[in-house]
């Protein structure tokens, strides 16, 4: 059968597809293929295209299934993943010269899942330098590009994974988001985007940012999808320490649980922000008044303390990222700058070399706050008013079942728009970094679209290990919202 | 919390192992003084007696047995080196003459 457009259906219906035989996992893989090569080369969604490894793996399970075998969840749906999991003999960039030619010799523990499951690896995606930003600008391989615009960013960290989804590269991808790097390129490039609660997903094998805000999530076309991959990567690890021992439930079956007399908490700070686009405002309130209609209450909180979550954010995150980073010394692995006379001489220069501007400043800001005299006034500081941060949200949550928030400020935003200012480029995350910041789970969906036909997305944030509820909602949401449906234009890649 | 300097971004960059060229220093400092006179808001929050959040989600003493597992990727581990001559990685000199 001919495959119009992948993005019109949700994995379910794929999977009944393949089980009867209406589709084989390789021309499910050969589709994807060819849309990947008629549409990459504006969006640069990929670093890298494992077709080879995809057609063999599509064919194995093509194979398992003639000789009747009964298959795993994901059997033949192909994926893309972001270029900082580790993928055993595929390469692993982090958009970074640093590890441009690494090859990891082992595999991460959520890739390793969804290969168990039958998924197929399509490729790997773009991102900014070690997650480092908004916009994917910072990748030493050039940005991506936004499949609604190719003038716009299509948002970051994790912006190749997001563009992909949106512009129908693959079915479903993977992201890491430790600021808002799922949820903001989520609701930039119109696609369902999920941050777990920290520890739910194992961070084997992702390269570290800030350990203690770092979490993988997917990248899907619908909420039932992000269900149903969250479903195959959750679940302790003995690999990673801090990944929750707390048994993994249903998460497709609370889809359907009804919504009605839950209460929404609207998070007064984040409408009132400053720099917030009346647009958005304007559509994430109508999304607002959809759920009442769906028999949820509204209920005004307020969260002072989010107002500190950037400044909070930009001590913590660089700090555990320059101690993180420590390791690119050019000796085992990674880029080695040539020619050096001293090992003290070629470690400074091949980190001088390999890293770029936005990780290198990164790298200053933490090793300035954590150094001699400093370490108080800024690392404890931000430490304290973190715990001040997840107060906030202990309080809101004796009121309330979940909170609405815009995700971005703004819609996506140009190439360039930031690029002498890196604070401006920051202050983009004010909304995401509070789940962060507490470590909750927090989602994006599509909630509508600027006068420019630019996605805009809404957040919902629940407590600790609430992922059913917060899949609840969403998938409500969006049941009723039909937002996609009800898009005002194609997107320009089409 | 204190005006950052171009002296303090070399210290700073020394600290951290970066062999940053002049033009750079001047950039990233006045880059720093922003973001730093931004983050320093969070002195006017009053954290008295506020314990300090070091993980998200509390996790408390997570044992596993101890037991040997081959994990055979010796040849790759090497071959990821810079620079390889046989079974031993290669740096430059280490001790300063």
């Amino acid at each position: 059968m001919g495959i119009a457009d992948s993005r019109e259906q949700g994995i379910a219906e794929w999977r009944q597809q393949l089980e009867k035989g209406e589709v084989s996992a390789r021309e499910l893989t050969e589709h994807h293929l060819a849309r990947i090569q008629a549409v990459d080369p504006t969006v640069h969604a990929y670093l890298e295209i494992t077709s080879e490894r995809a057609r063999a793996d599509a064919d194995r399970i093509d194979a398992r299934r003639a000789a009747g075998e009964t298959l795993p969840p994901l059997a033949g749906i192909p994926l893309a993943i972001k270029d900082n999991l580790c993928t055993k003999g595929v390469t692993t960039t982090c958009s970074s010269r640093m590890l441009e030619h690494f090859v990891p010799p082992y595999e991460s523990t959520v890739t390793d899942r969804l290969w168990q499951a039958g998924a197929v690896l399509l490729g790997k995606t773009n991102l900014d330098e070690f997650a480092m930003g908004s916009s994917t600008e910072t990748s030493a391989f050039g940005p991506s590009r936004n499949p609604w615009n190719p003038e716009r960013v299509p948002g970051g960290s994790s912006g190749g994974s997001a563009a992909a989804v949106a512009a129908g590269e693959c079915i479903a991808a993977l992201g890491s988001d430790t600021g808002g790097s799922i949820r903001q390129p989520a609701s930039f490039c119109g696609v369902v985007g999920l941050k777990p609660t920290y520890g739910r997903v194992s961070r084997y094998g992702l390269v570290a940012f800030a350990s203690s805000l770092d979490q993988v999530g997917p990248f899907t076309t619908s909420v039932a999808d992000a269900a149903e991959l969250l479903q195959v990567i959750a679940g302790a690890d003995p690999r990673d320490a801090t990944c929750l021992q707390a048994p993994v439930p249903d998460y497709v079956a609370a889809l359907d649980q009804p919504v009605a007399g839950l209460r929404v908490g609207m998070v007064r700070e984040c409408f009132e922000a400053e720099g917030l686009d009346p647009q958005v405002k304007a559509a994430v309130l109508a999304a607002a008044a959809q759920l009442e209609a769906l028999g949820c209450e509204l209920v005004d909180v307020s969260c002072p303390r989010f107002n500190d979550g950037i400044a909070t954010y930009y001590v913590i995150a660089p700090s555990e990222a320059s101690a993180n980073l420590a390791r690119y010394d050019g000796v085992k692995y990674g880029y080695r700058a040539p020619d050096a006379t001293s090992l003290a001489e070629m470690t400074a220069r091949s980190r001088a070399e390999g890293f770029g501007d936005e990780v290198q400043r990164r790298i200053l800001i933490g090793t300035y706050a954590l150094s001699a005299g400093y370490v108080d006034a800024y690392y404890k500081k931000a430490q304290q008013v973190r715990t001040l941060i997840r107060r906030d949200f202990d309080r809101a949550f004796e009121a309330v079942d979940v909170l609405l928030t815009p995700t971005s400020p703004t819609t996506a935003f140009g190439f360039g728009a930031h690029s002498d200012d890196p604070l401006a480029m920051y202050l983009a995350d004010l909304l995401t970094i509070p789940a962060n910041m507490a470590g909750l789970p927090a989602i994006n969906v599509p909630c509508g679209f600027d006068l420019e036909g630019l996605p805009i997305g809404l957040q919902l944030i629940t407590g600790v290990l609430e992922e059913p509820r917060l899949l609840q909602v969403a998938h409500h949401y969006e049941l009723a919202a039909q937002v996609m449906q009800a898009r005002p234009v194609a997107p320009l890649v089409p | 919390m204190s005006k950052i300097t171009a002296d303090d971004v070399r210290k700073v960059a020394k600290l951290a192992r970066l062999d940053l060229p002049e033009a750079k220093i001047a950039t990233y400092t006045g880059q720093l003084e922003r973001i730093l006179d931004y983050v320093a808001h969070l002195e006017t929050v009053d954290t008295e007696g506020v314990p300090a959040t070091t993980r998200a989600v509390e996790v408390v003493n997570v044992c596993r047995e101890d037991l040997v597992t081959p994990t055979d990727v010796r040849e790759e581990l090497l071959n990821e080196a810079p620079q390889r001559e046989g079974d031993f990685i290669r740096v430059p000199k280490i001790v300063a003459s």
